[in-house]
């Protein structure tokens, strides 16, 4: 997927707020705190109801009461390791991927003011992809509990090299060259990558599943090993909110309101690229969500990050969980694969929205 | 606070603080040989200027002479390639950030807000060197934030999306969150470009009650030299690296100044309405050629 | 400036004009000798093309050959298997250079490529269905199927950029609204694609990554005539266009006013893109790089501000038939052109971020 960095047109707010009679600024305040705190509890009781879906359905036919004494580890054998060995660890690690995408989608897109950025830009999808290509062909590495570390490396990797081009290019991490550089160094890993899998069929076998994007066949040790990389990048995420805030009305503003920019950009590039690589490693490149949620999330608590980042963690995972029941329901026996769902679901939606809203000039 | 009659020289010229022979309080603002510009070339060169709190300074000059790139070194946007500033006395670059966001507020060129934000979000968002992780939004905060807006006569707007706005009430809006930032200096660069008559008086009759009313001391970028001469109480001509002109508009505007700063031929009239210098250019038979850059 | 200065010349203050015909070009002594360097370069690629491979035959013969001046077993290699291939190399790099120029000329972003238009996610999905559902090698299907894969591909090709431009449409087609339709579509069409892949055969998926990547090992006299004719056609068209395409850079309200029918203009300019694409597409597969890279080198070379079209076309030859070269001389296996093109294209990119920071946001 290649994406176009250059400054985009802000989209019009299509959200007419009523004018209602003169209130205090405070009482407004407080009516829109109360109205978002409302929008996160549903969305959690979304994520909740999205959870439950991920743990009862499945390929195996297991009852209710059979998935809960799977649970609690009462059940038969068939029944534990069926929610343990698969059921569990897709609703874990499917909802930590898909708020990490979350909210590195909105970190990129408020760092570089771009409606458009995905967290794939930095190289994360391709340098993994490499790194596990090699795990299989050097090291005969299968098993995702042990790929999932070669994905972090290469990811981090990648995204450093990126890095590196940029600010040795232009001396600062501005969108344009980054997203050039991005593109230029994810093609050649690329092309190493392919070049790999068309001699070695294991890799190729190995790749082909890992490339799409999916949660099948994996345990939690996968997720242990994302867990750090995840848990980092979400401080520095955290951290990282009040600075965006400033940083939404440009670094001129954001400087004469105190902010320092060049550490907001370094702790926000290390957000993004933590949660990228912990996230591709998990499952693979997962394409879409970084890309749509966040823009979901404005559309629903405006555009302060306090707010939003909550919300694209939340709607994230919901939505990753939803496509991953929809991809088994749908492929009955051999499931589809999350990152396929979410692009054929992902991609009508986007062209819908690029439609339906008016694309105002800056 | 008077100032002594403008000169018109080669060398930059320091404007004298209170009257000769009282100590003067330190200038909130002062550069001190400064140079500093965009790329290795500076704009600006070994220029000395003091801000004296509770004025209203304009900087005036052809495009490109620098008002913006001073006005953006006085507000630590730009590092300046040497010399120094000074905030209240003290090098404004060892300061914390946050902390000189409480004492001097900047507002650029052409700022533009995220889609979908109305004038209170807006306007709250100035409040951000006051706030820390100990410290998030109060009472207080929507307080000020309430205060400002009414200040800016904006209340009646309050929840309606920034873009949707006129463009004089969109840049009162800017201005309404640099005055939430509480912060005692103005740095307003080109604040009424783009805007019609009518909404830049709006814009410069709000600058001037923020200055009367709480002693804000304000320094603007102006393109319009007779507005200027009415609102302001001090001018300063940059031209060619450095300072032409200095002091009262009656005595910074002048023909000579004209034509040496902008290369523009024009007589100066005494506004009928104020008595303010107004510029009026000459006739165009009179012209020989384009003049300027 | 003085007002008599006005009049001088019709182009440009100090640049002379060129007439051919019914199209004038201003005189650019730079760019005219960096396009004849180019096509210099080109037949000289093209004569060690036909000589280099498994028997190496003198470049004289090779000449004497091509103008049919020798028979027997070597003009027999030269005309039947090597000169086809070095033809098709050549017309996929000048169709896909002069179709990323003008895709990067009128979205103005170097990150432009045709790719935006979905055309090569469609020749995927078309081409890779072939494979998958027709069954078998690449090689044998190409054998049996006789056209049966670029007829696949160049319909994918065209309806998806039909799709995209007919999604696109909304009382006229902006650039950035295109671009996003074009990013949702590619990524519904690549899910699919990747569906496929993931469900085939280990055999017939590693010969759909074949086409994948882009290759020129199974070309014939059939893959030129096609090419050759699109090429013939479109490439004039393109040349034609050219001026429009610099009026069109100024913004849709300028060049309206200076008299270019905006979206006329713009749809002619996909028309051509998305047919250059297809046809080199269908013939070789979506060959890595090309159409990202060419158009990038030929502006820093030519100092021009947007990529010239004839010169990006040439370059695109130039880098076809050199990795070509390269794939086959330099391993003991046939590495598919896609490959190389992007090893070669990638670093060499990187070097000119690195290396001209000023020039980047062209």
């Amino acid at each position: 997927m290649i994406l176009v960095p250059a400054p985009i047109p802000t989209l019009a707010s299509e959200r007419r707020t009523s004018p209602g009679p003169t209130t205090t600024a405070l009482g407004v305040h407080r009516t829109a705190v109360r109205r978002r705190v409302t929008v996160v509890l549903v969305l959690v009781l979304v994520l909740a109801l999205a959870a439950a879906a991920s743990m009862l359905f499945g390929s195996n036919r297991i009852a209710v009461d059979g998935v809960w004494a799977g649970l609690t580890r009462t059940g038969s054998g068939t029944e534990q390791a069926v929610v343990w060995g698969s059921r569990v660890p897709r609703t874990l690690i499917g909802a930590a991927v898909g708020a990490a995408l979350g909210i590195a989608g909105l970190l990129m897109q408020g760092h570089t003011r771009n409606p458009l950025a995905d967290p794939g830009l930095f190289g994360v999808s391709s340098g993994a992809g490499l790194a596990v290509v090699l795990g299989v062909y050097v090291f005969g590495v299968t098993s995702t509990g042990a790929t999932v570390w070669f994905a972090l490396a290469g990811a981090v990797v990648a995204s450093v090299v990126v890095f590196s081009v940029t600010i040795a290019g232009s001396g600062t991490a501005s969108p344009v060259p980054l997203a050039l550089a991005g593109a230029a160094v994810s093609a050649l890993l690329g092309a190493v990558t392919s070049f790999i899998v068309l001699t070695d069929q294991d890799s190729l076998d190995a790749y082909r599943l890992w490339v799409v994007g999916s949660l099948a066949a994996r345990q939690l040790d996968v997720l242990a090993a994302a867990l750090p990389f995840l848990l980092v990048g979400l401080v520095l995420a955290v951290w990282n909110t009040r600075a965006l805030d400033a940083l939404g009305l440009g670094t001129e503003l954001a400087q004469g309101l105190g902010e320092n920019v060049v550490r907001a950009r370094l702790v926000g590039l290390g957000g993004i690229t933590l949660l990228a690589a912990g996230a591709t490693a998990a499952a693979g490149p997962v394409g879409f969500v970084g890309l749509t949620v966040p823009h979901v999330a404005r559309a629903l608590v405006g555009t302060a990050h306090r707010w939003t980042l909550p919300v694209c963690a939340l709607v994230g995972a919901a939505l990753v969980l939803v496509a991953d029941v929809v991809g088994r329901l749908v492929g009955g026996f051999s499931e589809v694969e999350v990152g396929i769902v979410l692009a054929v679901i992902g991609g009508p939606v986007f062209v819908a929205v690029a439609r339906r809203r008016s694309l105002v000039s800056l | 606070m008077t100032h002594p009659g403008a000169t018109i020289a080669d060398a930059p010229v320091p404007t004298a603080g209170a009257a000769p022979g009282t100590d003067p309080a330190p200038p909130v603002l002062e550069a001190r040989g400064l140079a500093v510009g965009y790329d290795r070339q500076p704009v600006l060169r070994g220029l000395d200027l003091r801000i004296e709190r509770g004025t209203v300074t304009t900087f005036l000059g052809a495009n490109g002479c620098g008002k913006s790139t001073l006005l953006k070194a006085f507000g630590r946007v730009l590092r300046p390639q040497s010399g120094e500033v000074l905030l209240d006395g003290a090098p404004i670059r060892k300061e914390h950030g946050r902390s000189v966001a409480r004492k001097l507020a900047i507002l650029p060129q052409s700022p533009v807000a995220p889609a979908g934000t109305s004038v209170l979000d807006l306007v709250m968002r100035g409040r951000n060197p006051h706030q820390s992780w100990a410290r998030p939004w109060t009472a207080e905060d929507a307080a000020v934030a309430e205060q400002a807006i009414a200040a800016t006569g904006l209340t009646e707007v309050a929840h309606r999306d920034v873009a949707s706005l006129s463009g004089g009430q969109r840049q009162r809006a800017w201005i309404a969150l640099v005055v939430a930032q509480q912060a005692d200096t103005l740095l307003l660069d080109e604040p009424t470009t783009y805007l019609d008559l009518a909404h830049q008086l709006e814009v410069l009759r709000l600058v001037r009650r923020l200055n009367r009313e709480q002693g804000s001391t304000v320094v603007m970028v102006l393109h319009d030299l007779s507005l200027a001469a009415r609102y302001s109480d001090r001018l300063v001509v940059l031209h060619d690296g450095g300072v032409v002109a200095d002091g009262a508009p009656h005595d910074v505007l002048t023909p000579e100044v004209l034509e040496r700063a902008f290369g523009l031929h024009a007589r100066v009239v005494a506004d009928p309405v104020t008595g303010a210098p107004m510029v009026v250019p000459e006739s165009d038979e009179h012209v020989t050629g384009l003049a300027g850059a | 400036m003085s007002a008599a200065s006005v009049r001088e010349t019709a182009v440009a203050p100090g640049r002379r004009g060129v007439r051919i015909g019914p199209v004038g070009l201003a005189w650019r002594p730079r760019v005219f000798w960096c396009t004849v360097t180019a096509l210099v370069t080109v037949l000289v690629l093209g004569v060690l093309g036909v000589a280099i491979g498994s028997t190496w035959i003198a470049p004289a013969t090779v000449v004497r050959a091509l103008l049919g001046l020798e028979s027997g077993p070597e003009s027999f290699i030269v005309t039947t298997l090597r000169l086809p291939r070095v033809l098709t190399g050549a017309l996929v790099g000048l169709t896909l250079g002069v179709a990323g120029a003008l895709t990067q000329t009128f979205t103005r972003n170097p990150l432009g490529t045709p790719d935006i238009i979905g055309v090569t996610s469609g020749a995927s999905v078309g081409a890779v269905a072939a494979i998958v559902l027709g069954g078998g090698t690449y090689s044998v299907s190409a054998v049996l199927l006789g056209g049966g894969i670029p007829v696949a591909a160049t319909i994918g090709a065209l309806i998806a950029a039909a799709v995209v431009y007919g999604l696109g449409w909304r009382g006229g087609v902006q650039s950035y609204r295109l671009v996003l339709v074009g990013i949702g579509v590619s990524a519904t069409l690549d899910a699919v694609t990747s569906y496929l892949l993931v469900r085939a055969k280990i055999t017939v998926a590693t010969a759909a990554s074949q086409w994948l990547v882009g290759s020129l090992s199974s070309t014939s006299w059939s893959s030129v005539w096609p090419l050759l004719a699109v090429a013939a056609v479109a490439v004039p068209l393109a040349l034609v266009t050219s001026a429009a395409l610099g009026i069109g850079q100024l913004g849709d309200e300028v060049a309206t006013g200076v008299g270019l029918h905006v979206q006329r203009h713009r749809l002619f300019v996909i028309a051509l893109a998305v047919v250059l694409t297809a046809a080199a597409v269908a013939a070789a597969g979506p060959v890595g790089f090309v159409a990202f890279v060419v158009p990038q080198i030929g502006l820093r070379l030519a100092g021009t501000n947007r990529p010239p079209l004839l010169l990006a076309g040439l370059l695109g030859a130039v880098l076809v038939l050199a990795a070509d070269l390269l794939a086959r001389s330099a391993f003991p296996w046939q590495v598919p052109v896609g490959i190389v093109t992007t090893v070669i294209g990638a670093p060499y990119l990187i070097w000119l971020l690195v290396r001209h920071r000023k020039e980047m946001t062209r």
